[in-house]
């Protein structure tokens, strides 16, 4: 490329402004090779997009081949138990009598308990860092502890909930005179109460953060104190997010396998009540899965797989359109 | 009688706000039990000899967890080969195709996946890879985490390439560049510290990801570096050791559970502390 | 005798069934500067950006017609060739913010992988930034970001990025609307330096810059070429009244 431009650098005419003044090179030796190369990209160019859109379609792909895989192997136990296998109360592998009623049972119980007790806190967070504090440095600090809440690996919140919690709630369990396992539904409830927090909170801050602040200035001007704003306003104003929020923490609760897995007690056993050991969907399938050695057996598990997906999928779905209706507004 | 009324209700609102505060502090507390715990029960076990030997059989003291460390360190590798360009791939046509049918679909398989439980995908691993090929493999674990990344990166590219504005694609395309240059030279380098903060949050999650891998890598207590043999991870570890009724065991899974949050903790305040100095200022 | 460089027939553009740019024939001379001028709206932006096809670029967007440059169809040509040789400046100053000033100014080539020694880049670098006026404000600083300059020196920056890979048509699209009065005039006397080894086609609103730094202008009103002529023919005695109602500000 200006090869002319270059050797004539110094004696190029200069003007009294001190600009030099080219002389445009024409057709130069690297103009071509420029154009050549050009070629060459217009290739690439295709075979880049051509790769996009590829990657794109194995996206979807990929999905529908997680469903249809799941709908696949789980064929055989649908054919053989029927729709009764939702409320079968009878898990015996033994006898090949597969009911999911006490899976499904245990995860309802330990994930609402578990949001029951999470969502204060989660609020409380939101509420923190949405409203009273929104910047500084200890409202950062909380912010980024709480989303370290969510990096801690749940098989550590097992084992610590095995080693701590469990002592705990046995002890608890003996003060309030049920039989003291500690292992069961109200631990396992306990701790995935700690690993949902993160979510909901993090996303209520958000939406409280969108609360336009003439809203807010308008209830102030009329007297009302700070409580009563958030109250009348900003809970109201931001209902729909806050309960996706609450939504995406569910999702969480109900999919949580290893810390469930690790302190629920793995019965198959219909709870009797929260203090109960029990089993969830998803620790089921974690505990049962490699010990599946008929088929009807594992296409069982797979088929809690299959409802656990489904639920989850509709519940994260819900909770993303709220969102987005939310944002768009 | 008005002014009491004016009192009681700053007074609820004081309440209020005391109590928040007090709950949202109260949601660290478990965390910072959590960390105090796990560090005390488990660095006084690591020391030189636990990070490079293998663990020992019941009954016998000593032993360590070589094998998880580096059984970890080459799934996560493997799984990061496969879902990192996949992934940004993927961020790159939804950012570039905003309203196209595929990427709507494209979109909505993400947040699907974004949503399924781990163990779900573990399933679907165990029936795309490991059976197929026979036995429980390394691969078909890593293969499972890869598709545990991809929602992470996948969305954090396309959010921050959303972000970027139109002129910078248009200040490529004017000088003769051609479509995958402008992508993958301009567009991606102004967009580098959204797109590594995603790869390596999505890596710091996979790390401590123990469920996917129960039917697919799922542990050995020897060393392995054969992909398509089983092979031992710190996750898995800490679950087969914390779960065992063996004190020895239990030692061995608290120091692999101190190093597992080390690990996953420094990942992560990392990511935040280097986005901010990565990122290019438009 | 002036040449034709670009010529363009029967273009129109659409923003999908918007008709915004209609049936536009121009002849545009080598080495000239011409005006583009016209109400907000009437399609300039869309014209001067089909001239390097880059309107297509927008989704939705579609063109018929052609553009002639030295004769031939850009239209038929492949986009990477035309913009090869056909730069643009747009708006708002928008240089590379990963780059270094120098690396922005052989964009074009870096970016394009295309290697040079590096004697001859630092050729180009000098060359392209004297060209535009701003080697001596930032020869010592080559090596800091470009968006640490300020606008002015950023839309230089700009042109001098378009400069270096040596096109034959510059187009600029309100180079200087988002520049303050001295940067704006430092680039109008660029247009004239510029002007003796590229034909420019400006876009401007403002009429002063128009008459100061074109040879020829055309003006625009509702994605039509009204009237297209010398630059002092237009401004003194415009032969179409929308034309003169445009210029004598009754418009609007
Ligand atoms: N990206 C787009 N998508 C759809 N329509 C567009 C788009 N850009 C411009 N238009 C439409 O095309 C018409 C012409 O726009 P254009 O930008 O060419 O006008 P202009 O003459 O450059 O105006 P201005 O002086 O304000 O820059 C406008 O009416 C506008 O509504
Ligand atoms: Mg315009």
């Amino acid at each position: 490329m200006e090869s002319s431009v270059d050797t004539n650098l110094a004696t190029r005419p200069n003007d009294n402004l001190g600009r030099v003044v080219s002389l445009k090179p024409e057709g130069t030796v690297s103009t071509t090779k420029r154009i050549k190369r050009s070629f060459r990209q217009i290739r690439a160019e295709k075979v880049f997009r051509r790769t996009l859109i590829i990657v794109a379609l194995v996206m979807v792909a990929l999905v529908l081949g997680i469903m249809l895989t799941l709908v696949y192997e789980s064929t055989l136990s649908i054919k053989s138990s029927g729709i009764g296998y939702l409320w079968g109360k009878t898990w015996d592998p033994v006898r090949d009598i597969f009911g999911a009623y006490p899976f499904i049972l245990g995860t309802l119980l330990t994930s609402f308990l578990a949001l029951f007790i999470s969502i204060p806190f989660s609020f409380a967070v939101a509420v923190f860092l949405g409203e009273y504090y929104p910047e500084g440095w200890f409202s950062n600090l909380l912010k980024n502890t709480v989303e370290l809440i969510a990096a801690v690996p749940s098989v550590i919140y097992g084992f610590w909930a095995l080693a701590v919690l469990v002592p705990i709630v046995r002890s608890f369990e003996s003060k309030i005179g049920v039989e003291p396992v500690g292992l069961g539904i109200f631990s396992s409830a306990l701790i995935l109460a700690v690993m949902i927090i993160p979510y909901a909170a993090s996303l209520g801050r958000s939406m409280i953060h969108m609360v336009p602040s003439n809203l807010k200035e308008a209830a102030y001007s009329l007297g009302a104190t700070r409580w009563e704003v958030i109250r009348a306003v900003i809970f109201p104003y931001t209902k729909s997010g806050l309960f996706a929020g609450v939504l995406l923490s569910l999702g969480r609760a109900l999919g949580e396998t290893m810390a469930v897995t690790m302190v629920i007690g793995n019965t198959s056993l219909i709870p009797k009540s929260i203090f109960a050991p029990g089993n969830t969907m998803a620790s089921v399938i974690a505990n049962e899965f490699t010990e599946a050695d008929h088929p009807v057996y594992l296409s069982a598990l797979i088929e809690l797989g299959l409802v656990l997906f489904l639920v989850t999928v509709v519940i994260n779905m819900i909770g993303k359109k709220m969102v987005s209706r939310f944002t768009n507004e | 009688m008005a002014s009491n009324h004016v009192k009681y209700r700053i007074g609820k609102s004081t309440f209020f706000k005391g109590l928040t505060i007090l709950l949202a502090c109260a949601c660290v507390v478990p965390l910072i039990f959590i960390l105090i715990y796990i560090l005390q029960a488990g660095l006084t076990k690591i020391n030189w000899h636990f990070l490079t030997n293998l663990p020992k059989p019941v009954g016998e003291t000593g032993g360590g967890i070589a094998n998880a460390l580096l059984g970890s360190m080459i799934i996560i590798l493997v799984a990061s080969v496969i879902a990192i360009p996949f992934g940004i791939l993927c961020g790159i046509y939804l950012s570039e195709n905003k309203k196209s049918k595929l990427a709507y679909w494209s979109r909505l398989c993400v947040d699907i996946l974004q949503g399924v439980p781990s163990i779900v995908i573990g399933i679907v691993a165990y029936f795309w890879l490991v059976k197929p090929m026979g036995g429980f493999s390394a691969l078909s674990g890593s293969a499972a985490l890869a598709i545990m990344m991809l929602p992470i990166i996948i969305r954090s590219t396309e959010e921050t390439l959303k972000l970027l504005p139109d002129s910078l694609r248009e200040a490529g395309f004017a000088l003769g560049l051609p479509f995958h240059r402008v992508v993958l030279k301009v567009i991606v380098p102004c967009g580098i510290s959204g797109i590594l903060s995603g790869v390596m949050l999505s890596v710091a999650r996979i790390a401590g990801e123990t469920a996917p891998l129960l039917f697919t890598a799922f542990g050995n207590p020897y060393l392995s570096f054969n992909l398509l043999k089983p092979m031992q991870s710190l996750p898995l570890l800490i679950f087969n050791y914390a779960t065992s009724p063996y004190n020895d065991w239990h030692d061995l899974a608290w120091g692999a559970s101190c190093i597992l949050l080390i690990w996953v903790l420094a990942l992560n305040i990392f990511t935040k502390l280097m986005t901010r100095k990565w990122k290019v200022q438009l | 005798m002036e040449s034709t460089i670009v010529k363009s027939v029967d273009y129109n553009a659409y923003f999908g069934d918007n008709h915004v740019v209609k049936n536009v024939n121009i002849d545009i001379p080598r080495n000239n500067v011409i005006a583009v001028m016209g109400p907000s709206g009437c399609g300039k932006t869309t014209f001067l950006r089909g001239i390097n096809r880059m309107h297509e670029l927008i989704p939705g967007a579609t063109a018929k017609g052609q553009i002639l440059l030295n004769g031939e169809d850009v239209m038929e040509m492949h986009p990477i060739f035309v913009r090869l040789k056909i730069g643009m400046v747009f708006q708002r100053p928008n240089p590379f913010p990963n780059l270094s000033i120098y690396d922005n100014v052989i964009a074009g080539y870096k970016l394009n992988g295309i290697k040079l020694p590096k004697a001859e880049k630092d050729k180009i670098v000098e060359h392209s930034l004297t060209r535009v006026a701003l080697w001596k404000e930032v020869k010592d600083s080559l090596t800091k970001k470009g968006s640490f300059l300020s606008g002015g020196q950023q839309q230089r920056l700009c042109i001098a990025r378009a400069v270096a890979m040596e096109p034959e048509v510059l187009l600029f699209d309100e180079p200087t609307s988002a520049l303050d009065p001295i940067s704006t005039s430092t680039v109008e006397e660029l247009f004239h330096e510029l002007k003796k080894n590229y034909t420019l086609i400006i876009v401007t609103h403002n009429m002063q810059q128009a008459a100061r730094v074109s040879d020829k202008t055309a003006f625009f009103y509702m994605g039509e070429l009204v009237e297209y002529d010398e630059t002092k023919q237009m401004f003194t005695n415009p032969k179409d009244t929308r034309t003169q109602n445009y210029i004598t500000g009754r418009f609007s």
